[in-house]
């Protein structure tokens, strides 16, 4: 474990450790009557809020255009994704000691798969959510649907929704960013030996 | 002709100069009366912007209105009425279940009070933005304010008092409320001919205790004077920590025609009590436990309800039993206001019907007590030679002083009631060193923390009785007023005027940013443990216990649950104990119900209110959301039908679909 590049790899596999400690995306709702905007944090394995209430006052406001409760429970990628994390981290730490850029690089890869399907899978909650409105809902806008963005920004009615990725998912790019560099580097360092 | 016309020019010129050196005169006079008014800058000084926070809270007494008044300073714009001895239907304060025992005396349920001298609580002679306590005249009593939930809290009543005027100044670590008597009552209470006041009559001045944490008052001793009036109170700082002093007047003892009566000697007295030697005695077992009959309520966050307990008795101490516990300065001119200054050392002593403010010298007193320097007794009570005790004479400031506040530079503000003005003059010096007219008759005034060891100046408030031509007028009941001076410069500058809710009394002063870090946003229902309250719509119910019906009852936007209810009797007791299951900054929902014979409900996010109705007809009766919730605010509604005594409709109730009876 002399080598920089194998300290860097090992890093950035420890680094998707944070997703543990951060939520990785945040979801912020801005309204006149909002002024601080009320955000919603997702993290691999909860959902929380930027005040204690956030979650049911979100709930509140969506429940007038008819979409459905959020309610944790009904997430079961939040029972795996933990576990995948974990795996993933051990895995990358371990590969860290080989030295095999080769290796490397397939962790990086099978990395970035599973961010996209986890991308696909948010975007799947975001579509139920903003698609499936009650029959029964105060308020009907033809032709409406409340799906937040996948990342950017979007007018909802009366709010602006902010969909970015939030200090978890930050890491998560460094993870990708710092294991990239890590691969090149040790691909040179074996390539001129 | 043309000799007749030219006269008649020259004439008409010279009516016309005349009357323009008049009319511009006038312009100056009428200029230099209003000069806030129409000074360039009054406007700025007083403009918050929209959506801009004032730099300043003041707290105004309602006086016969029995509430506080929040104001900002300096836009004058009114915040919230506090309900505090008064019962009111917007909050439904002492109509609701919860509240009512805050107003429970020993004389039964009182809607009313008059409220005079709000005084903040202080840690080390600050100001330090905890509590807000203000005394109920009528029906002897002082009330607690939360600064954290701008919520009467805590009343206690005080016995042996006929009308709690001094109160409830307080020493620097509200350690104590002062709570004096104005009108001297036999002691205990008896049936006596009111000629006998000079025999019967004697006036309790009482030290209420604070509990450091809690706040909670208790009343710890009481001193028994001789029978006059007690007035006014303010306690010592600094040096002076540790001794109490009561304005008085009536010391001729007259129990009729006071007005003539009472204003026949020269002087009366400042009656000074050294609280730490009252300690002292007490800790001696020299206080008598006298028989008594006072109410104590206190409101608890958790369960949200008041609940009022019984006192049987108070510890009292007798100047005679006790000597150096109380001496009597004497004062000229039925003093009013006695204010000590930041430092301790001077007591502002206004005599109300004087041209001069008399000061006393703390450090003189103690010599004076000392060298025995006494001037006789007043009913076994050493009076100090007032010469001894004097510390100096602010020769002729005004007519008719009353009060005096202070800033944090060495100077003193006093209200003039007769003359109508402010006088800025030298604390040391007495020198005088500006005045300002008021609109109209000043009675207290206000400079933010100028009743403390360390006053945060830059304003002073004077709070008029009297507002004749200064607004529109609103029939023959007017508005009083306060009006707010800027004190920065070496002139104080008027720069607003604002209508005030009741009579404004005394006021207090603070920096926002000493209570805004405090300010609750809304009740964790977490932490709610109000015996009635439900923490889901899961969980409402109706419940009978004989002719009580208890409806567990929750509101979020923009539903009741339940909001249709049947099988309530005519006969029945209904409470509705509404939980607001809102967990949001400013969503209240408020509650109320066809033909209830109090008032509404307005339940704040995350707490529980119980409004009984007692339905005397059959029938279907609407009940509503009050407070504008959202935007389905107005379907927000509900029934509950009410069927004969002895019927057999069931007790069934629901929300959105009529289930089956439970």
């Amino acid at each position: 474990m002399k080598s920089f590049p194998k300290i860097l790899f090992f890093l950035a596999a420890a680094m998707m450790l944070t997703l543990f400690v951060f939520p990785m995306w945040s979801i912020t709702l801005i309204a006149p009557q909002y002024p601080k905007g009320v955000t919603m944090y997702i993290w691999i394995n909860k959902i929380t809020g930027s005040e204690e209430g956030t979650l049911q006052n979100i709930n509140i406001l969506n429940h007038y255009v008819g979409m459905k409760y959020i309610e944790p429970d009904d997430f079961k990628e939040f029972k795996y994704f933990p576990i995948v994390v974990l795996a993933m981290s051990a895995l990358g730490m371990i590969l860290a000691f080989t030295g095999r850029w080769k290796w490397w690089m397939g962790w990086l890869l099978l990395g970035l798969v599973g961010c996209a399907l986890g991308l696909y899978d948010f975007y799947q909650w975001e579509y139920d959510y903003g698609h499936n409105l009650s029959p029964t809902a105060p308020i009907k806008v033809p032709g409406m649907a409340y799906q937040p963005p996948l990342i950017g920004n979007k007018t909802l009615l009366n709010f602006l929704a902010k969909s970015w990725p939030y200090i978890g998912g930050w890491f998560i790019g460094g993870t990708f960013i710092l294991g990239t560099i890590a691969t090149w580097l040790q691909k040179r360092k074996t390539v001129v030996q | 002709m043309k000799n007749h016309s030219n006269q008649l020019q020259h004439f008409l010129l010279g009516l016309l100069a005349v009357s323009v050196l008049v009319l511009s005169g006038c312009g100056k006079t009428n200029q230099g009366a209003n000069t806030g008014a129409l000074g360039g800058n009054a406007a700025s000084k007083t403009y918050v912007a929209p959506g801009q926070l004032d730099e300043f809270y003041a707290f105004m007494s309602g006086g016969f209105s029995g509430q506080v008044s929040v104001y900002g300073l300096p836009s004058g714009r009114l915040f919230k009425v506090i309900p505090v001895f008064a019962v009111d239907g917007e909050k439904g304060y002492g109509f609701n279940e919860e509240t009512k025992p805050l107003l429970n005396t020993s004389h039964g349920f009182i809607p009313w009070d008059d409220a005079h001298h709000p005084n903040l609580s202080q840690t080390n002679g600050e100001t330090d933005g905890r509590w807000l306590f203000i005394n109920g005249n009528n029906t002897p009593r002082i009330a607690r304010i939360d600064l954290s939930t701008f919520e009467t809290v805590e009343t206690i009543e005080i016995p042996n008092s006929g009308g709690n005027h001094s109160s409830p100044y307080l020493t620097q670590n509200t350690e104590y409320l002062m709570a004096g008597t104005r009108f001297s009552v036999p002691i205990p209470q008896k049936d006596v001919p009111i000629s006998s006041y000079a025999q019967n009559f004697q006036g309790a001045l009482s030290f209420i205790s604070v509990n450091k944490e809690s706040g909670e008052m208790d009343v710890a001793f009481q001193v028994l004077m001789p029978g006059i009036d007690y007035d006014l109170a303010s306690c010592g700082k600094n040096q002076s920590h540790g001794w109490a002093f009561f304005t008085s007047y009536n010391s001729e003892q007259k129990n009729s025609l006071l007005e003539v009566n009472a204003s026949q000697n020269d002087k009366d007295f400042v009656a000074a009590i050294n609280w730490k030697k009252a300690e002292e005695y007490i800790a001696q077992g020299k206080a008598k436990e006298y028989p008594a009959n006072y109410m104590h309520n206190v409101y608890n966050e958790s369960t949200q309800t008041a609940t009022s307990t019984a006192k049987k008795t108070v510890k009292v101490l007798n100047p005679a039993d006790c000597p150096g516990l109380v001496y009597l300065l004497p004062t000229p001119k039925s003093p009013h206001g006695v204010d000590v200054n930041p430092t301790g050392e001077y007591i502002a002593c206004s005599g109300k019907l004087s041209a001069d403010i008399t000061v006393h010298s703390f450090a003189n007193m103690l010599k004076a007590i000392d060298n025995k320097d006494f001037d006789g007794e007043f009913q076994g009570i050493p009076v100090l030679k007032f010469e001894s005790v004097l510390g100096g004479v602010v020769k002729e400031p005004g007519l008719g002083p009353l009060h005096t506040e202070y800033d944090n530079q060495g100077n003193a503000y006093t209200s003039f009631f007769i003359s109508s003005e402010i006088v800025k003059w030298k604390v040391g010096t007495w020198e005088v060193l500006d005045r300002v007219p008021t609109y109209y008759s000043i009675g207290h005034l206000m400079v933010p923390g100028g009743n403390s060891a360390k006053p945060q100046g830059k304003y002073v408030v004077a709070l008029n009785k009297i507002t004749k031509d200064r607004y529109l007028p609103t029939g023959p009941e007017l508005t009083q007023s306060a009006q707010l001076y800027s004190i920065d410069g070496s002139k104080m500058e008027l720069l607003l005027d604002f209508p005030t809710v009741g009579e404004p009394h005394y006021a207090q002063g603070i920096s926002a940013d000493r209570i805004v870090p405090k300010s609750k946003q809304f009740f964790k229902l977490s932490e709610n443990k109000h015996p009635y309250m439900v923490p889901s719509e899961k969980e409402t119910k109706v419940v009978r216990e004989g002719n009580n019906l208890h409806v567990y009852m929750t509101t979020i936007r923009s539903h009741f649950a339940p909001d249709n209810i049947e099988g309530v009797k005519v006969g029945d007791k209904v409470y509705f104990h509404v939980t607001n299951l809102e967990q949001d900054y400013d969503v209240p929902h408020g509650f109320a119900v066809m033909g209830a014979n109090n008032g509404e409900l307005l339940i704040m996010p995350g707490q529980t209110e119980t409004l009984v109705w007692e339905p005397k007809k059959e029938g279907v009766f609407p009940m509503y959301c009050t407070d504008f919730c959202s935007a389905l605010h107005q379907e927000m509604q509900g029934y509950i039908r009410v069927s004969a005594a002895g019927s057999a409709t069931a007790l069934k109730w629901w929300l959105g679909e009529e289930k089956p009876v439970q």
